[in-house]
């Protein structure tokens, strides 16, 4: 029997384990998948939990629902990866052998990267939403809060899902101003960037709606840590930003077993050949999803079109093809704007997000960096889809690279 | 994008005025950079300088944190060199794009 061995049943690795046993022979190929925990989190849903759009268990499958059968599951925390060994070590002291590895441990959000975030004042004033936990509370606390300044802050780069940041801050506009309290709220985005929109179209097409809006943006703000007495965030050249509730992207790494197994670079993702997907140091291991250090966004929809050319990478390395196959950085996400609308971005390794339509060129139904009511939808339908189509590995009626046709470059 | 004439030679540099080929820089030209941006260039900002060229090659994602680590200078020496936005102002004079996301 040869083996193939998947890191991490999120997004990217129960995906993976669908397309790889309906493709391989039983007989031949025994596939493994190992994860540390049963419950799957639906994470672009996090985002609505906050304004009580959602709640936890709109956002919660077991993870056994969606294994296909014949792949072996084994639930324990990852030890490392001995990769000159090809073996992996479970932290109970169990050993798996491969031939194939892919690793697919995604990202986690690191608050005590940040001196003070962590501290007294976490979850009580101070709040993220990329955990279920910090959605939860958040939401508790914005019931009861009459206003004041609520901070929206991204402490580091790379972290997953760029816009999410941005959704928040046009969702907790609209949630406070259909609260009627809007008047009493001052919303504030700050980043590490030099503007919550960086590329040039995007930013000449919505940036616009962060003025309309009236929330404001500091740029370039490097935070060095939160003062928890004063209430502040603190940047490395001394700016203070004062808040009164503060919701916070932590610094996004990789898993520890990463580091631990010496295939990380300074913020553990794993060095990856960005067309191939096989990671640079090991030609029988690919990583998918947020656990490489590839250049696009750390998102579901990257997972997913990258699945389609690592499947197409694996297959030929076992069948002792060159693996041809090559990823453009294909992403596209959509951009809650509140109010039941929405805005829809497609980009890639080159090419900046354009406006225009999608995925039909001329007909869409979906609008390229246009704020629409039919985007909106588009985003609520994505989590039926990530349920029933993503995560099964089936084919979405959409190119896994990315194309140029219905889309208009403006200057 | 356009043409501009720094230290002498015509380069083409995008509408912020970040060199579009990074293959065109030199010391000189950093070093008129930096003067336009109201920074004299020390051996310290050269070193960060050719630091970020050769992370930018090797195609890895440039943050601040990892100039931080880079034992170079650490994070508040790194502002204290290059004030307001340290590494939009760096990536500038390092002749490489501009630091972005994907939006
Ligand atoms: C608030 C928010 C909003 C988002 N919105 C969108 C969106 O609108 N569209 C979109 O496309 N994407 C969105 N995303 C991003 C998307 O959820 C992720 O990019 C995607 O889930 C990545 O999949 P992954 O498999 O790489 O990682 P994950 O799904 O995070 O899976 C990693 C798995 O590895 C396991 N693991 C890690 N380390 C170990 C270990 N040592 N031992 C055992 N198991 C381990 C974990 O338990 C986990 O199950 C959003 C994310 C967040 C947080």
């Amino acid at each position: 029997m040869k083996r193939i061995l998947i890191l991490g049943a999120g997004t990217a690795g129960t995906m993976m384990a669908n397309k790889l046993r309906k493709a391989l022979d039983k007989e031949e190929w025994e596939i493994t998948i190992v994860d540390q925990f049963k419950t799957h989190y639906y994470q672009p849903g996090f985002l609505f939990i906050p304004f009580g759009i959602y709640n936890r268990e709109d956002v919660v499958k077991p993870k056994a629902d969606f294994f296909p059968a014949g792949v072996r599951v084994i639930y324990s925390e990852i030890g490392r990866i001995e990769a000159e060994a090809n073996k992996v070590h479970l932290a109970g002291g169990k050993v798996l052998h491969y031939d194939y590895l892919i690793i697919a441990t995604g990202t986690k959000t690191f608050p005590e990267e940040t001196p003070g975030l962590y501290g007294k004042l976490w979850y009580k004033e101070i709040f993220d939403f990329y955990t279920v936990e910090g959605a939860i509370a958040l939401q508790k606390f914005f019931k009861g809060w009459e206003g004041g300044k609520l901070v929206m802050a991204i402490t580091e780069l790379p972290y997953k899902c760029p816009v999410a940041p941005i959704e928040f801050v046009f969702l907790a506009d609209a949630f406070f101003t259909e609260k009627g309290i809007r008047d009493k709220v001052d919303i504030t985005y700050v980043t590490p960037m030099p503007g919550a929109f960086t590329k040039p179209t995007a930013s000449k097409m919505l940036s616009e709606l962060l003025l309309e809006k009236n929330i404001k943006v500091v740029p370039d703000f490097y935070i060095e840590r939160v003062d928890n007495e004063k209430k502040t965030i603190v940047s490395y050249d001394d700016v203070e930003i004062p808040f009164d509730a503060l919701a916070v992207v932590p610094v996004n790494m990789g898993d520890k077993m990463i580091e631990r197994s010496g295939l990380g670079d300074d913020m553990n993702f794993v060095p990856t050949n960005k067309e191939t997907l096989q990671s640079i140091q090991h030609e029988n291991i690919f990583i998918l999803g947020d656990a490489s250090n590839i250049p696009t966004s750390k998102a579901g929809s990257v997972a997913h079109f990258a699945s389609e050319i690592l499947f197409e990478n694996l297959m030929n390395a076992i069948e002792g093809r060159p693996v041809l196959a090559k990823f453009d950085g294909h992403a596209n996400c959509y951009i809650e704007t509140g109010f039941g609308k929405g805005a829809l971005i497609d980009f890639n390794y080159e090419t900046e997000p354009l406006p225009g339509t999608f995925p039909l060129p001329g007909i869409g139904p979906f609008g390229l960096l246009k704020n629409t009511k039919i985007n909106h939808y588009g985003k609520v339908m994505f989590r039926w889809i990530y349920w029933h189509i993503l995560l099964k590995g089936k084919e979405l009626p959409v190119e896994s690279q990315m194309t140029m046709a219905g889309k208009k470059t403006i200057n | 994008m356009a043409e501009k004439v720094i230290a002498g030679k015509s380069i083409e540099v995008t509408d912020e005025g970040y060199l579009v080929n990074m293959e065109d820089w030199s010391r000189e030209i950093a070093a008129e950079l930096a003067s336009e941006a109201g920074i004299e260039l020390t051996g310290k900002h050269l070193e960060v300088l050719e630091y970020l060229r050769e992370k930018q090659s090797a195609g890895e994602t440039l943050t601040i944190r990892k100039v931080g680590k880079s034992g170079i200078v650490d994070i508040k020496g790194l502002y204290k060199l290059f004030p307001g936005g340290p590494l939009k102002i760096s990536s500038k004079l390092a002749g490489i794009p501009k630091p972005t996301s994907c939006v």
